[in-house]
């Protein structure tokens, strides 16, 4: 639509070995964030996008190291600012890929606001959020996303606080792109990642991220290998909302009411599942609430849709007053209401 | 009434201090700035303080809710608003209630007698009137009274106009500033003009107005006629030749800020939270979108100075706005910048604190907390304006010194210069302000390492994203000197402390020395800083014409100080430090130099009076006498202070 909105697309060929900046990540040993750097790596390679305009924006904490392993611009913030930052850079500079990394205690507890306020404005950045529900840089306290009764350094007798969902959050601020993906599936947060590059506006990632030290297993429930088909369900645009090793269920929404359902019982054929739409925003507020062990854990896109972005208004508002008021002159602006003192 | 008039008969005033009050719906501030329009016009010099509550509509007739418009104009060189009105123009009871502590018996006092009955007596708890202890008349017999009856008489002048009953009173400042306008001579032209493009859209309400302001100027010559009262003749002021306009603080912000991105090789970004008294900046950036300039109202002031950081990491000049309570707010954003070492701008417009304290209120508070209100060692640049006009400069060398020495400036303005204005020669934007070429590293990438240092600036490099081959990484965490590492190695960290206290100290070599004003052989130096200027020089003037060994400078440096200032400071027997705190540069001063300096301090959230500073330098001549510290003698007779003479 215009220049800020220029394709990134070159035929430069990367690999992910492009993207490792040789620092040595510091993350323990096992921690997801290995999985996640790892595919980011080769998400970026893959993207078409020139290595010099990608951006990477943290704030504090394990997952905020992300940038110094990062053969890109990266800016290591403070804690919870990393969304303003990230504004600052893609309104300073539409041309650049922003991305933001932060985790859970980063980007819901010190730094809600900004995030919210970020994914409301449609700003043209990637935030992708480490959730392992616990502080780990901290050495081990809850998190706004730790569940209830969850024994921490901080919570001996159990948090009594209820969890905030980081994705209900994007998803009440009208995000235009949220998904939700697990740390352990490389090839899904690949696709992921493309998908969010691609998408103008901000692009919301939930990731699901074990802690080995502090909150080891902590999704393995409907996370781990041998349970993951049974347990999670990956959403598809405009496909039946159909999960399990077997294909067999599915989950059919009538009312308002979802209901886990298995096709070839009670008369229930495939034509009976639900088919999802990414871009209806009451389904999507309603998959989003489901929830592992009641139902299976959704995870994919659950929401996209593109609507004008907040630098491309900005700067559509910058044209068209210049248009309307003629391009501004200062020496004319700074005259305003002056007199003339002529000499005597 | 007939001795006032002879009084004032054929009077010419070399200056003059004249005062609108009346409630915050009476429209005084409208009527302030354009009796100021109508005075630039006329050429007199002047300087402006606009006081109004901090509550949107504060309760009718009460005395929270008056809003006020103090202005002195003359036909000298015009420093500061004045101290006690020569005229007052009180709109109702609470407005004269609130002024009586400060008015002197020759004040001239205009009142709308209209609305001075026992309900707006009640309104401003005015319980000796109502009681009848008191009488108005008594009061008022210490000073010279116009009594007029406003209401009636617009009403009157209207009565052809096709307006309410209500719309028409309300025309009653028109009035008054007709009125004061038929005072001092002033023109009438500027103001119709105004009339004409405000209300262009309401022709019966532009004809209103304009018959109130006519009536109120006709009804001066009903005083003249039937008082003997005759117009005052007010001098013009010898401007320098040139095109002047009058200017605020935040004007001069924002027009130096719109200046910058015509000067500026690099995208201006401002970022800001909404605040008193720093909001306009704001406003006038939003509304001029038609300049390029890109303005942002973030979701608070933490965001707002973190959006700006993120600017400047991208390779444009981030800029933010704000006062006390959003400086604390942004005290951490400002870190990141002072380790990122990349170009910044903080405006702080100081209102009285601590927390939320008086937000339309002005005071010099936060000096030490621009120099020392952020964990480490954390230095930065931080300047002063000195007057509403030099808000426009200060900007300009604030975006010089952030790009040059790649680091965050903190500019300390305050309520009085952001909300009170001056006239103002108009620079010649092509002519006299320079371009400033921003230089991105352009080397060989190989060569390039984030934390390299030029040798004369030791500012680091500036790699913009987008840049192939200078992909780096920076952040809040200690780097290693160069290579820019995260680094936890004891000698680099004191060595990077060192660096960064050293850059900031090198700003030095680009920072204009410290003038000084007065005789040669001074004895006692005032030194102020930003907005106390005017005041401060009105008194040191007047201390000259006395003949007394007074000097004045003002730091519009702070950090790092005029090269200079160690010298100067050394030249006098004693330095005065006045200040609207409790001694914040004087702990730098003794504390940096080791000179015995003393400190002038009021912190009553109101600019100094001329009259207080000329008391404090009296004061201390008399201390140094005294202590047998003044080499030319002087004598100081019975009497006190005021007699004293240089022999």
């Amino acid at each position: 639509m215009q220049k800020h909105m220029q394709s990134h697309e070159i035929d430069v060929k990367y690999t992910p070995k492009d993207f490792d900046s040789g620092e040595e990540p510091r993350w323990c040993p096992g921690c997801g964030d290995y999985a996640i750097l790892n595919a980011v790596r080769q998400a970026f390679s893959q993207m078409g996008i020139p290595k010099e305009k990608f951006v990477i924006v943290s704030g504090i904490g394990c997952s905020s190291r992300f940038p110094y392993y990062m053969n890109t611009y990266g800016f290591h913030g403070i804690h919870g600012r990393a969304p303003a930052i990230a504004t600052g850079v893609k309104v300073a500079n539409p041309d650049l890929s922003v991305w933001v990394v932060t985790g859970d205690g980063d980007g819901l507890a010190i730094g809600g606001n900004h995030l919210m306020h970020a994914i409301r404005r449609n700003v043209d950045i990637k935030i992708l959020l480490f959730d392992n529900r616990i502080y780990g840089l901290t050495k081990g306290q809850y998190s706004p996303t730790s569940i209830v009764g969850q024994e921490t350094k901080s919570s001996p007798y159990g948090v009594i606080e209820r969890p905030m969902d980081p994705v209900i959050l994007a998803l009440s601020q009208r995000a235009t792109f949220v998904a939700k993906v697990i740390d352990t599936d490389i090839k899904r947060q690949i696709d992921i990642f493309k998908e969010a590059a691609k998408h103008k506006g901000t692009a919301f990632v939930q990731i699901y991220q074990n802690c080995v030290v502090f909150n080891d297993g902590a999704f393995e429930d409907f996370a781990g290998k041998e349970v993951r088909s049974e347990r999670l369900i990956e959403l598809k645009h405009g496909q039946p909302m159909i999960f399990g090793k077997n294909l067999d269920k599915g989950i059919i929404v009538k009312d308002l009411k979802p209901q886990v359902v298995k096709i070839g019982e009670n008369g229930i054929t495939k034509d009976d599942i639900t088919i999802y739409d990414e871009t209806n925003y009451m389904l999507n507020l309603l998959v989003a609430n489901l929830h592992y062990p009641e139902f299976p854990e959704p995870i994919g896109i659950i929401r996209r849709v593109r609507e004008p972005t907040y630098e491309e208004l900005l700067y559509d508002q910058i044209e068209t007053a210049k248009k309307k008021r003629g391009e501004g002159n200062i020496k004319r602006l700074i005259q305003a209401n002056s007199w003339e003192v002529s000499p005597s | 009434m007939e001795e006032l008039i002879e009084e004032h008969r054929r009077s010419e005033k070399r200056r003059v201090v004249a005062k609108f009050a009346g409630d915050s719906g009476d429209g005084i501030q409208l009527i302030g700035s354009q009796f100021t329009l109508a005075t630039a016009i006329y050429g007199n010099d002047f300087a402006v303080l606009p006081e109004f509550p901090a509550e949107i509509r504060a309760p009718a007739g009460t005395t929270y809710g008056v809003s006020s418009f103090q202005i002195q104009f003359g036909g000298l060189d015009i420093l500061t608003p004045g101290d006690v009105p020569d005229i007052l123009v009180a709109m109702n009871p609470a407005a004269l209630k609130i002024n009586l502590s400060n008015l002197k018996p020759d004040t001239i006092i205009v009142i709308n007698e209209d609305e001075f009955d026992e309900i707006n007596f009640k309104k401003a708890g005015w319980t000796s009137i109502i009681s009848g202890e008191e009488k108005l008349d008594d009061i008022l017999s210490k000073y010279s009274v116009i009594k007029v009856k406003m209401n009636q008489l617009v009403v009157e002048a209207l009565k052809d106009v096709n307006i309410a009953h209500k719309e028409k009173v309300r025309t009653r400042n028109f009035f008054a500033l007709g009125l004061v306008c038929w005072i001092f001579g002033r023109p009438l032209e500027p103001i119709l003009d105004f009339v004409k493009e405000k209300f262009s859209k309401n022709p019966e309400v532009k004809k209103a107005n304009e018959l109130a302001l006519k009536a109120g100027y006709n009804y001066g010559e009903t005083l003249e006629i039937q008082h003997k009262f005759t117009p005052i003749y007010i001098p013009r002021y010898q401007f320098e030749p040139g095109k002047y306009r009058y200017i605020s603080g935040n004007e001069a912000f924002a027009l130096g800020i719109v200046t910058l991105k015509e000067k500026l090789n690099i995208p201006v970004v401002f970022a800001s939270y909404p605040i008193t008294p720093a909001s306009d900046i704001l406003h006038y950036l939003s509304a001029w979108r038609n300049f390029g300039i890109i303005a942002l109202q973030m979701e608070d002031e933490i965001a707002a100075v973190n959006t700006a950081i993120g600017a400047s990491f991208a390779g444009a000049l981030g800029i933010t706005a704000t006062s006390g309570p959003g400086l604390s707010l942004k005290s951490e954003g400002t870190n990141l910048a002072v380790m990122t070492e990349l170009p910044l701008i903080i405006i702080d417009n100081q209102r009285s604190g601590p927390s939320t304290g008086m937000p339309t209120k002005t005071e010099q508070t936060d000096l030490l907390f621009a120099m020392y209100g952020r964990h480490g060692e954390s230095p930065l640049i931080v300047l002063a304006p000195t007057s509403p006009g030099d808000c426009f400069n200060t900007i300009i060398e604030a975006a010089r010194l952030a790009i040059k020495y790649m680091t965050p400036v903190i500019i300390l303005s305050d309520g009085y210069l952001a909300m009170g204005s001056e006239p103002w020669k108009i620079p010649d934007i092509e002519k006299s302000i320079s371009k400033i070429q921003v230089e991105f590293y352009k080397g060989d990438p190989k060569n390039f390492t984030p934390y390299s240092r030029d040798d004369e600036t030791l500012a680091r490099p500036w790699a913009k994203p987008g840049t192939k081959g200078l992909e780096h990484r920076i952040g809040g965490l200690e780097k290693s000197n160069v290579y820019g590492k995260v680094s936890y190695d004891p000698q680099n960290h004191d060595l990077m402390v060192k660096m960064r206290s050293e850059k900031i100290r090198r700003a030095q070599r680009d920072i204009e020395e410290l003038q000084v004003y007065g005789p040669a052989d001074a004895e006692l130096l005032v030194l102020g800083w930003g907005s106390t200027f005017g005041s401060i020089r009105a008194a040191v003037e007047y201390a000259i014409s006395k003949g007394w060994p007074v000097a004045h400078a003002q730091l519009r440096h702070i950090n790092p100080f005029p090269k200079n200032l160690g010298d100067v400071l050394a030249r006098y027997k004693r330095v005065l430090i006045p200040e609207l705190n409790l001694g914040q540069l004087l702990l730098l001063i003794r504390g940096k130099f080791a000179v015995d300096a003393v400190g002038f301090n009021k912190v009553t959230g109101t600019p100094f009076k001329e009259s207080d500073l000329r008391q404090a330098i009296e004061k201390e001549l008399i201390n140094l006498e005294k202590e047998g510290k003044i080499s030319k003698h002087i004598k100081i007779e019975e009497g006190g202070a005021k007699t004293y003479a240089v022999s």
